[in-house]
C-alpha cells in the first residue's frame, strides 16, 4: 500500500446524521459504508450525530438504533475501521465498550475545547480495551490557540493518538484555523497526530482543511455531498480532489468517491445542507452547527425566526449539548416581543 | 431544638457552605468541624464562628466525649466509604453528599419520609436533586415510560471529582430517575459550560406521557412540588410554563412534557451561579432538620 500523507475520516453517517435529523437506515449505511470503503476511505464514522446515547428527546431519536447500524457498517467494510463518537455527559464508558463489542475500532471522544479533563476515564477504557483514540475540542474557535493547546496536551496525556480541532461552529477564518494547528503541534510534538474537524457555514471547511494540512495536520474529517450539522462538512471527495491536485496522498480514488458521492450518498440525503441564513448565522455568531434543526424546530413551533435563535445562541455561548436552550430561547424572544 | 448535633466532616467548599446554611438553622447546632489539613481555611473559618474544629479527621471526631447525632460528609466517595463504618459502629446518622452511595439515595421531597431510620443517606447527585422532585410530580398523576434530564453547570462550578468520574453522573442519576422518581426508564445529560459570567444552574426535564393525559393536572402537580422544593432552596425556580408536546414519530411516539428549571445559588459560601452545589447543601440541610424533627417526636411518644 502507498503510504498516505493525510488520513481521512469520512462522517457522513456520524455528523451526516444531523442533516436527516438521525433517520438513517440500515440499507442506507450499507450502501455508504460499502462505496466508501471500496474508494479506499480509511475510517468512517457511524453514530447517533450527538455521539453513543445521543438518541433522546434532547438530540433526536435515531431511527435504528445505533448499535445495530455500527454492527452492520462492520460487516459491510473490507478495509475501513469504523469509528464511533463519544461525548461524556452524553454518553458513557458502557456505551464505548457495547460500540467495540459491535466490532467498531476507533473511539473518537469529544468535549468542549476547554473540558478536556472529563474526557480521561474515557480514554482510559479506550486505550484498554485496544481502541484507535481521537481526541475531540468543540467549538475551537471560542478560545485562544495556546489555551486549545494546553487543553489538547490533556488528551494527549489522557491518551488520545491524534487530536483534532473541532470548528463545530464553522467559525474559523484561515489564520485562526492555522494558527490553532500549530499550537497543537507545538505543545503536544510528537506525542499525538493533530487533526481539522470543518464546517460549510461560512464556505470555509476545506480551505481550513488544506491550510491544516499545510500546517502539519494529519488527519483530517469529510462528509460526502458535506452531510453535516449545519451547512455541513467539509465534502470528503473535495478534499480527495484538492489534496490530489496538490500532490498530497488520501489513499482515496478519486473516480470511485465521487461515484459514492453522487450516486450512494446524493440521492440518499432526504435534506442536503446549503450556506443559508440559518447557517451563515451559526458561523457568524460561533453557535454549534448541529443547533440548526433544533432552532428550525422551536422557531415553528414559538413562531420565531431560527437565525435569531441561534443569534441569540451564539451570543449567550451555550455549547455543544444544550439543545434544550434554544427552546428556552425562543420563548424568551416571544416574552420579548410581547413586551 | 436544642440537642440535636451534628459534625461536619469536610472544611471545603462544601463543608463551609453547609456550616453557614446549619448556623442559620435553629433545629441543628453545628458541634465540630473536621478536616485534614492544619491550614484549612474552613477549618479558620469555623473557629472564627466559635465551632470546635479539628484537622485530625474522623478519629478525633470520634474520640470527643460527646458524640455528634448526625454527620454531614462533604468529604470524597472514597473517605466516606472508610468514615462510614465508623459512625455507624458510634451510633451516628451519616448524611452524604459525596457519591459514595453507601446508603438508600434520599431527595427530601420525595422519599425521605421513607429513610428517617437508615444509618447513612445519600443526596444523589446535583441533578438529581434539582429534576427528581419534577420526575416524581408527572409520575404521582400519570405514567411515565420514560424521562430525560439535561443539566447544565457552569464549568467553574465542576469540581475536580466530578471531573474526573463524569459517567457517576449520568449513570446514578439515571437510576434515581427510575427509583425515586418514579419513571420506568431514565436518562441523565449533564453539560459543562466556562461563560464567564458564569451561567446558573439550569435543568430541563423531559417525560413521556400518554396522548390523553390531563395537561392541566400535571402543570399543577409540578407547580405545587417546585413550591415545596423552593421551601428549602429559595432560588429554585420555573423557567417558563411546562410547555407539552403532542406524541409525534419522532419520539418513538411519545407525547411529552418538558419542564425548564433555574436553581440559583443561596450565595452563603458558595457563589450564586454555583446552585448545582447548593442545592445539594440545601437539600442536605433539609434531610437533617428532618431528622431532628424525627428524633424529637420518637423521644416525645
Amino acid at each position: 500500500m502507498t503510504p498516505v500523507d493525510i488520513r481521512i475520516t469520512d462522517t457522513t453517517l456520524r455528523d451526516g446524521s444531523h442533516a436527516v435529523a438521525h433517520q438513517f437506515t440500515r440499507d442506507q449505511v450499507r450502501a455508504t459504508v460499502k462505496a466508501l470503503d471500496t474508494a479506499g476511505v480509511p475510517v468512517i464514522e457511524v453514530t447517533h450525530g450527538d455521539g453513543l446515547g445521543g438518541s433522546s428527546f434532547n438530540y433526536g431519536y435515531s431511527l435504528v438504533d445505533e448499535l445495530e447500524l455500527i454492527a452492520a457498517a462492520v460487516e459491510e467494510s473490507r478495509q475501513a475501521t469504523i469509528a464511533c463518537l463519544l461525548i461524556p455527559g452524553v454518553g458513557t464508558v458502557d456505551d464505548m465498550r457495547a460500540a467495540a463489542d459491535a466490532g467498531a475500532g476507533i473511539i473518537r471522544i469529544a468535549t468542549h475545547c476547554t473540558e478536556a479533563d472529563i474526557s480521561l476515564q474515557h480514554f482510559g477504557l479506550a486505550r484498554k480495551l485496544g481502541l484507535g483514540t481521537v481526541g475531540f475540542l468543540m467549538l475551537a474557535h471560542s478560545i485562544p490557540a495556546e489555551q486549545l493547546a494546553e487543553q489538547a496536551s490533556i488528551m494527549a496525556d489522557a491518551g488520545a493518538q491524534c487530536i483534532y480541532v473541532v470548528d463545530s461552529a464553522g467559525a474559523l477564518l484561515l489564520d485562526d484555523a492555522r494558527e490553532r494547528v500549530e499550537a497543537l503541534l507545538t505543545r503536544i510534538g510528537d506525542r499525538a497526530e493533530v487533526g481539522y474537524h470543518g464546517h460549510n457555514n461560512l464556505a470555509l471547511g476545506v480551505a481550513n482543511s488544506v491550510v491544516a494540512a499545510q500546517a502539519g495536520a494529519k488527519q483530517i474529517d469529510g462528509s460526502t455531498r458535506a452531510l453535516g450539522a449545519g451547512a455541513g462538512n467539509s465534502p470528503t471527495e473535495v478534499l480527495v480532489a484538492v489534496f490530489e491536485r496538490m500532490g498530497i496522498a488520501t489513499g482515496i480514488d478519486l473516480e470511485q468517491i465521487l461515484e459514492a458521492a453522487e450516486e450512494v450518498v446524493c440521492p440518499m440525503a432526504s435534506r442536503q445542507p446549503t450556506m443559508d441564513r440559518d447557517a451563515i448565522m451559526l458561523g457568524f455568531t460561533g453557535a454549534y452547527s448541529s443547533f440548526l434543526l433544533h432552532a428550525k424546530r422551536a422557531g415553528d413551533r414559538y413562531g420565531v425566526p431560527a437565525h435569531q435563535i441561534l443569534a441569540e445562541a451564539g451570543r449567550r455561548r451555550y455549547v455543544g449539548g444544550q439543545e434544550d436552550m434554544l427552546i428556552d430561547v425562543a420563548m424568551d424572544l416571544v416574552d420579548r416581543r410581547k413586551a | 431544638m436544642a440537642g440535636f448535633k451534628a459534625a461536619i466532616v469536610g472544611s471545603g467548599n462544601i463543608g463551609s457552605d453547609l456550616m453557614v446554611k446549619i448556623l442559620r438553622d435553629d433545629t441543628i447546632e453545628v458541634g465540630w468541624m473536621v478536616g485534614v489539613e492544619p491550614d484549612s481555611e474552613g477549618l479558620a473559618r469555623a473557629r472564627k464562628y466559635g465551632v470546635e474544629a479539628s484537622h485530625e479527621g474522623v478519629p478525633w471526631l470520634l474520640a470527643q466525649n460527646e458524640k455528634p447525632d448526625v454527620v454531614f460528609e462533604a468529604t470524597s466517595a472514597r473517605a466516606h466509604r472508610e468514615n462510614a463504618p465508623l459512625y455507624a459502629d458510634a451510633g451516628i446518622q451519616a448524611i452524604d453528599l459525596t457519591p459514595a452511595g453507601v446508603g438508600p439515595a434520599v431527595v427530601p421531597v420525595v422519599n425521605l419520609v421513607d429513610r428517617l431510620d437508615a444509618p447513612n443517606v445519600n443526596l444523589t447527585t446535583c441533578g438529581g436533586q434539582a429534576t427528581i422532585p419534577i420526575v416524581a410530580a408527572v409520575s404521582r398523576v400519570t405514567e411515565v415510560p420514560y424521562a430525560e434530564i439535561v443539566s447544565s453547570i457552569s464549568s467553574r462550578s465542576a469540581g475536580p471529582g466530578t471531573r474526573a468520574n463524569i459517567d457517576e453522573f449520568t449513570k446514578t442519576t439515571a437510576r434515581a430517575i427510575e427509583r425515586i422518581g418514579g419513571a420506568a426508564r431514565g436518562k441523565a445529560i449533564i453539560i459543562l459550560n466556562p461563560a464567564e459570567p458564569p451561567l446558573i444552574m439550569r435543568n430541563t426535564v423531559y417525560c413521556a406521557v400518554d396522548d390523553g393525559v390531563d395537561r392541566h393536572t400535571v402543570k399543577r402537580s409540578i407547580e405545587d412540588m417546585v413550591t415545596r422544593v423552593n421551601e428549602y432552596v429559595p432560588g429554585y425556580r420555573l423557567k417558563a410554563d411546562p410547555q407539552f408536546d403532542d406524541p409525534s414519530p419522532a419520539w418513538n411516539g411519545y407525547g411529552r412534557v418538558a419542564v425548564f428549571l433555574e436553581v440559583e445559588g443561596n450565595g452563603d459560601y458558595l457563589p450564586p451561579y454555583a446552585g448545582n452545589l447548593d442545592i445539594m447543601t440545601a437539600a442536605a440541610v433539609r434531610v437533617g432538620t428532618e431528622l431532628a424533627a424525627h428524633k424529637l417526636e420518637t423521644i416525645v411518644k
